[in-house]
């Protein structure tokens, strides 16, 4: 490992770094095609500052959604070597050296241009979240000029409030990853997420059990946590937000007396044999394991082979 | 004939960050249709990245605090060049702001008796910082755009604005701006316009700011006739990332020092003891000792300085470095591993912790940060009436970082986030007002809409022109190296000369590839509003002969009384030399800067001002 260091540092330019090829998608919503980019690379960086170099020297027009650049805004989604993540916390160090490093946009979504996909799906998914509907305050909380809640109390939603809105979430889903066909009537992790924060917010007096059966479709999620595995906020969403709801779902009858007091003292979570003991109902999907790092499915739409691109010039994306 | 789309609304605000959010939510609320136009998807503007938290005399954890010291704190942060009613409102309102994020789902950290928690802060004199671990940003905009959701409010999302449109009156009744996805072009007619585009920091080379802060709100306003005041005036924040240069200028919040941080040189000391200023000498602990007793409990001991306000530390460390004290990277160390166990600095700061993990290999539980001075702010911006945020600009109305007067010369940390939601409010009440009393429907020019389209479209029929990329990266350089944190007069012109040059190069971008999601055509309709604001804070600079706040003139190191008691004034003048500027826009060579007295405070505020520290 010490020697390969040595090596790049000695093969590598000024900055310690050296060449890269980036294997970049392009094209629009009628096709497209990868087409390889060789650009040179600088020690620590992260995949986004070489797609902006990319930019800045071979291709201008090569659409790329970003803003901060610091993994707090959730823009810069896409498929790194077929997994789904952000392209500003993917440092090139952590990728197969030697390797093209591809890159394409997230497939559960509409393309736009480029990497850039149309997340629209989402934004309507959240119309669609009845809000916050909070209980009245007490004539203390009147007095103290504030609600009153725990700490403790207030951590099982603030985990959900950490989500960036990324939605690699959505795109890993199996549910929707494939079939259009599950977008109209579900509502995918990242709103089981939401709904999850509103049903653990202590303020909050909505039940929303009935609205994520018939209408977000809970019952289609077969907690394969692929949902989990790509956040990059490392939010547990499947055991955390999805099982509890599922539970709470299925509970029989839908019990208002049981609903209240789970929403007012701590709801004890299921074991996982109770939890798996749930039939999760009918999905497109099969019912999977727990896929590991890489058995996330990759990307198909992008298809042909790569196009080696040597200058600006020519780096028209295929018609 | 230019083709686009038209939209008919009584307000249009630009921006959905805080300010742009809470004057959406404001002006619905008042049965106004409303619409907000943003150049990214909703929830990813720059509000999200705030972290440390919000300030508001609220009081939950030192019942001392009330808005009087808020006010006297952030009228002494800023050098005394802030608008007196504006840190006044600010300080009265923040309260009530903040209860209401909490009654719309906000989930704040809660002290022992349930209520919101706040933490210390550099400048403020008490805890006061209402917060969300380190991530307080995104909690305030998620609450927001979940509200303005909620409402109903229509959202037209990964629109680039180009310029503000007037009515035969004058008056400011629209823009014209286009849908990146698509690249057509899209007009609304608006009652009333409000301006909530954020800062300008993308124009330096080294900033915590994203690709959208280019200062769009700054330029149009001045293009559009309101008044410019305080341009000169840019807060470098003096914790950012330095490495790897991937991450350089990357935000650690200051909620690293207000939790027990403190910053050493190369040779292990804590170097701020050395640089308490004798405004701040009566509050700040002069020992390690001391300052380390005020963290468990405020009454046994003053402040430690590394708790200063920004403008004091940023020029601290410069000067460390410079003085050859610096880290391997050119930065300081910022140590909190010696200072809190691993699970407490977790808890407490879990971004920072992930961010240094994931970005630069580094465990903030085991070792020093390196940081050094980011850009991060401007103090100055669009001049607005405190009450209405009305710009001089009749139909045209500001609010947040675009706006300018509350921070005078430099701003106390969380007061942007407070800032955002009590300006943004009573920027929707300024605009619904205006608004309301306009009866007559609104014609738009199409004149000035065929202009700014066609200055738009023309780099796609030029041929061998510039890149617009290195329009941009030169353009930082220039600002990074000639208008950073210490300035000179010699090297201000240097760079005014520099900006002509970039300038005149602006003009020959050609581009290829379609106005579909083209991210070089939005960078070349970015430029125009970044030379904009870099020649406004050139000019500002050269102007404000002294030393105040962030602008510090190394040939003028002294506050200056006299200039204290002015903001300088930007606007166009009336003779356009033919051609215009960048884009189709008005010539930035006509700017005039003019010294105006600032507002006069009335005694009874002065008497807080006075009162023992």
């Amino acid at each position: 490992m010490a020697e390969d260091d040595l090596m790049a540092g000695e093969a590598g330019d000024a900055d310690g770094g050296g060449e890269v090829t980036m294997r970049l998608w392009r094209g629009d919503e009628t096709g497209g095609a990868f087409a390889d980019y060789v650009i040179p690379a600088q020690d620590g960086e992260v995949v986004l500052d070489v797609i902006h170099r990319v930019q800045a020297t071979a291709a201008p027009d090569l659409a790329c959604r970003w803003n901060c650049k610091a993994g707090k805004c959730g823009s810069c989604s896409a498929e790194i070597n077929g997994r789904p993540a952000l392209m500003c916390m993917t440092r090139m160090d952590t990728l197969p050296a030697g390797e093209a490093v591809t890159v394409a946009p997230m497939r559960t979504f509409p393309i736009l241009r480029d990497l850039v996909t149309d997340v629209s799906y989402n934004y309507e998914v959240a119309k669609r979240i009845p809000p916050f509907n909070p209980r009245a305050k007490t004539a203390d909380e009147e007095e103290a000029g504030g609600y009153r809640m725990q700490q403790i109390d207030v951590e099982r939603s603030q985990e959900f409030r950490k989500c960036i809105e990324c939605f690699l979430c959505q795109d890993v889903c199996h549910v929707i990853r494939d079939h259009e066909e599950n977008k109209t009537a579900f509502a995918g992790p990242r709103f089981f997420a939401r709904s999850a924060e509103l049903e653990m917010h202590p303020l909050d007096v909505n039940d929303r059990r009935e609205l994520l059966q018939k209408d977000q479709g809970l019952g289609k999620c077969n907690i394969t946590k692929c949902c989990t595995e790509v956040c990059p906020e490392h939010i547990k969403i499947t055991d955390n937000a999805i099982i509890p709801l599922k539970e709470r779902v299925v509970d029989a009858s839908y019990d208002p007396v049981a609903w209240l007091g789970r929403k007012i003292r701590n709801r004890t979570k299921r074991t996982p044999a109770e939890a798996s003991a749930d039939s999760p109902a009918t999905g497109p999907a099969a019912i999977q394991s727990v896929p590991a790092a890489h058995g996330i499915p990759a990307p198909t739409r992008p298809s042909g082979d790569p196009v080696t691109v040597a200058s600006a010039a020519d780096d028209s994306p295929a018609e | 004939m230019a083709e686009y789309e038209t939209h008919d609304f009584d307000v249009v605000i630009v921006g959905a960050g805080g300010a742009g959010l809470r004057a959406a939510i404001e002006a619905r609320s008042r049965g106004l249709r409303t619409a907000l136009v943003c150049k990214s998807l909703l929830g990813k503007a720059h509000t999200v990245m705030a972290e440390g938290g919000v300030a508001a005399a609220m009081g939950n954890v030192q019942d001392e605090d009330n808005w009087k010291v808020h006010f006297r704190d952030t009228m002494r942060g800023g050098k005394m060049l802030n608008n007196w009613r504006m840190a006044e409102l600010h300080a009265q309102e923040s309260p009530d702001r903040v209860r209401e994020l909490e009654e719309w789902g906000a989930l704040f950290d809660r002290t022992k008796d349930g209520l919101i928690l706040q933490r210390d802060f550099g400048g403020h004199r008490y805890a006061r910082l209402a917060h969300v671990g380190d991530r307080t940003g995104l909690e305030l905009i998620r609450t927001l755009q979940q509200k303005a959701v909620a409402d109903g409010i229509e959202v037209f999302m990964e629109v680039k604005v180009l310029r503000l449109l007037h009515d035969a009156d004058g008056v400011v009744s629209g823009l014209v701006g286009y849908w990146r996805p698509s690249g057509e072009f899209v007009v609304f007619k608006a009652k009333a316009v409000v301006m909530a585009t954020g800062g300008v920091g993308k124009s330096w080379m080294y900033t915590s700011n994203s690709w959208e802060s280019t200062g769009d709100g700054h330029a149009m306003s001045l293009w559009a006739g309101a008044d410019l005041i305080d341009m000169e005036c840019i807060q470098f924040h003096p914790t950012g990332m330095v490495w790897p240069l991937s991450v350089r200028g990357i935000l650690v919040t200051e909620g690293v020092r207000g939790d027990g941080g403190v910053l050493r040189n190369s040779d292990g000391k804590r170097f701020m003891f050395d640089y308490i200023p004798p405004m701040f000498a009566a509050e700040t602990a002069d020992s390690e000792d001391e300052g380390d007793k005020w963290y468990d409990d405020h009454t046994a001991g003053r402040r430690p300085p590394e708790l200063l306000p920004r403008d004091e530390v940023a020029r601290s460390i410069n000067t460390e470095v410079k003085a050859g004290r610096g880290s391997p990277h050119g930065g300081v160390f910022l140590d909190i591993a010696s200072r809190r166990t691993a699970e407490d600095i977790r808890r407490r700061l879990p971004s920072m912790y992930h961010q240094f993990k994931e970005l630069a290999g580094v465990d903030i539980t085991a070792e020093a940060m390196e940081v050094g001075p980011t850009c991060h702010y401007i103090m100055g911006g669009v001049r607005v009436d405190a009450d209405s945020t009305a710009t001089t600009a009749a139909g045209l109305f500001a609010a947040g970082e675009v706006a300018a007067g509350l921070h005078g010369a430099n701003r106390l940390g969380g007061n942007s986030l407070s800032d955002l939601l009590v300006f943004g409010r009573r920027a929707g009440v300024g605009a619904a007002e205006f608004a309301s009393d306009r009866h007559r429907a609104i014609t738009l020019d199409e004149g000035q809409i065929e202009a700014a389209v066609d200055a738009a479209v023309a780099p796609f029929s030029r041929e061998d022109g510039e890149n617009p990329y290195d329009v941009q990266h030169d353009l930082q350089e220039t600002m990074q190296s000639l208008v950073g944190i210490i300035r000179t007069g010699s090297e201000l012109e240097e760079a005014l000369g520099k900006l002509e040059v970039l300038e005149e190069r602006a003009t020959r971008v050609s581009l290829g590839g379609g106005h579909r999601y083209n991210p070089g055509w939005n960078l070349t309709t970015d430029l125009p509003a970044m030379l904009t604001v870099s020649r406004l804070t050139a000019l500002g600079a050269i102007n404000r002969k002294e030393s105040r706040g962030g602008h510090t003139r190394d040939d003028f190191p002294k506050p200056v009384a006299e200039m204290g008691a002015v903001n300088f004034v930007q606007r166009i003048t009336g003779d356009q030399p033919s051609g215009g500027g960048v884009g189709g826009t008005p010539s930035i060579r006509t700017i005039s800067v003019t010294p105006e007295p600032i507002p006069g405070m009335p005694d009874e505020l002065k008497e807080l001002m006075e009162e023992a520290t």
